[in-house]
């Protein structure tokens, strides 16, 4: 399973861009984000945990094709499908890798981009635990819509639609806590949720995961 | 009643043969509850003393909130049959049913911002029981899109039932965490409240019961209608296949 997991990391590498293109799409996402609703310092660190998320969450969507769909064409889905490890630690340390080649850049770079939206002094800290804690639901999540549409032509649009409600309740926890966290709140109650909602995503959803991959391999 | 001579129904030609016997007395019912249940709700109640004739919206909306969401636990349930089961029947109820509980969903959204517009002053209000019948929408576009983008029929049987069973466990957190979000401005139910202090006048509940019973029935006789024309369907490829074979 780890020399799955270097190996992944290693094509992602190797592709180029595999840590770089997520983050530069967050970059993107936050510059243009004053563009459209104007410069103001007020406005912006208001709404600032809330772009953020948003961004993490948009770049995180991004990436996702690419967790199944190399090795869906050349095969080696199918090798390593019959492999003796079992399917689902397999899609485990798919989403792992993809966590860390796309959540793990976000979460340490995202005081730079708060920096660039004018976050408040108090909402660091917060954002990035948030950030820390949410973005692995995502990937986990993620991987279930890549798994589900793994075999279709064009799959990309589809799997925004079937992934973006499931990630309805992290993205309100996570962003609570990066907002109640510029605010000066008290962010236990949301953190603890969030953290509820990861655990339990990354502990049950790789068997549906693993199940319908099954099925797109049949 | 033996329990056990439910699964002689997932015989299609059985399921077939009773429901189609059975269909005309669920739509002369679902004629009767429906129109029946309308018009009563619409001409022969009293005026609401605040909310004027604007309450009579509550005839529609409350049967369609209902269906939309327990047409997404039928769903459910006929998922579970077939991903334990696996009678195809029970995918194809799943299936056909899935477009009717989008309609209503939409149903409930658009009748309740219609009487939302003059009660509440808005059309739109980012409200936790107004966002998850939203999320509750997106999730039966999801489903529908993922069973029309897989050619293969038990391939997409397998994959919808798992993303219902997924879906349904997400829409729930979702349910609770927007709860969790914003502050209500839609009111609690009253219905289920019937018999306590300040229930709903009975002049009001009947109708309104009614207008539930005609929405349920109309539900069965489309699922029943739906079910039938796709095994039919299905029947027809695959002697249009054999055809080309032999």
């Amino acid at each position: 399973m780890i020399a799955l997991l270097i190996r992944d990391l290693r094509l992602a590498m190797r592709a180029g861009g595999g840590f770089g293109l997520g983050l530069a799409f967050f970059l993107i996402v936050v510059t243009l984000v004053p563009f459209g609703v104007g410069p103001q310092t007020g406005l912006l660190s208001k709404i600032a945990p809330g772009i953020l998320w948003l961004g993490a969450l948009l770049a995180c969507l991004l990436s996702l094709d690419r967790i199944f769909a190399l090795d869906w064409e050349d095969g080696s889905l199918d090798l390593l499908a019959t492999s003796p490890l079992p399917l689902e630690g397999i899609v485990t340390m798919k989403a792992l890798a993809h966590w860390i080649t796309t959540g793990l850049p976000l979460v340490i770079a995202s005081p730079l981009f708060g920096v660039l939206m004018s976050l408040p002094q108090a909402g660091y800290g917060p954002l990035v635990l948030s950030l820390l804690l949410g973005t692995p639901a995502l990937s986990v999540v993620g991987t279930f819509g890549a798994a589900l549409t793994v075999g279709l032509k064009r799959g990309g649009l589809l799997m925004s639609l079937l992934v973006l409600p499931l990630y309805v309740p992290t993205l309100i926890f996570g962003a609570e806590v990066a907002r109640r966290g510029a605010e000066g709140a008290e962010i236990a109650t949301p953190l603890l949720m969030l953290a509820g909602i990861s655990a339990g995503v990354i502990a049950l959803l790789p068997f549906a995961s693993a199940a319908v991959l099954r099925v797109n391999l049949r | 009643m033996n329990l056990n001579a439910l699964w002689e129904y997932a015989n299609p030609l059985k399921f077939m043969r009773t429901t189609e016997r059975l269909l005309p007395f669920f739509a002369v019912a679902t004629l009767i509850f429906f129109v029946g249940g309308l018009i009563w709700g619409f001409f022969f109640t009293p005026n609401d003393y605040r909310q004027g004739s604007t309450v009579k919206i509550m005839f529609i909306h409350v049967p369609s909130a209902m269906m939309a969401i327990n047409i997404w636990v039928m769903m459910l349930v006929t998922s579970l049959v077939w991903i334990v089961r696996r009678h195809h029947v029970s995918a194809l109820a799943a299936r056909a049913a899935a477009p009717i509980g989008a309609v209503m969903t939409v149903i409930a959204l658009a009748t309740g911002a219609i009487w939302g517009q003059p009660m509440w002053g808005t059309w739109w209000a980012w409200d936790p029981r107004l966002t998850s019948f939203l999320i509750l929408f997106l999730f039966y576009l999801g489903y529908m899109a993922l069973w029309a983008a897989i050619e293969n029929d038990d391939t997409a049987a397998d994959l919808t039932s798992v993303l219902c069973l997924v879906g349904s466990v997400f829409a729930v957190l979702s349910r609770y965490a927007v709860k969790f979000w914003n502050q209500g401005l839609h009111q609690d139910s009253t219905i289920m409240k019937v018999g306590e202090k300040d229930p709903l006048d009975p002049s009001y509940y009947l109708p309104l019961v009614v207008c539930i019973a005609g929405f349920v029935l109309f539900f069965v006789v489309l699922v029943i209608i739906r079910t039938n024309t796709e095994i039919r369907a299905r029947r027809m490829r695959a002697l249009l296949a054999r055809e080309r074979l032999g």
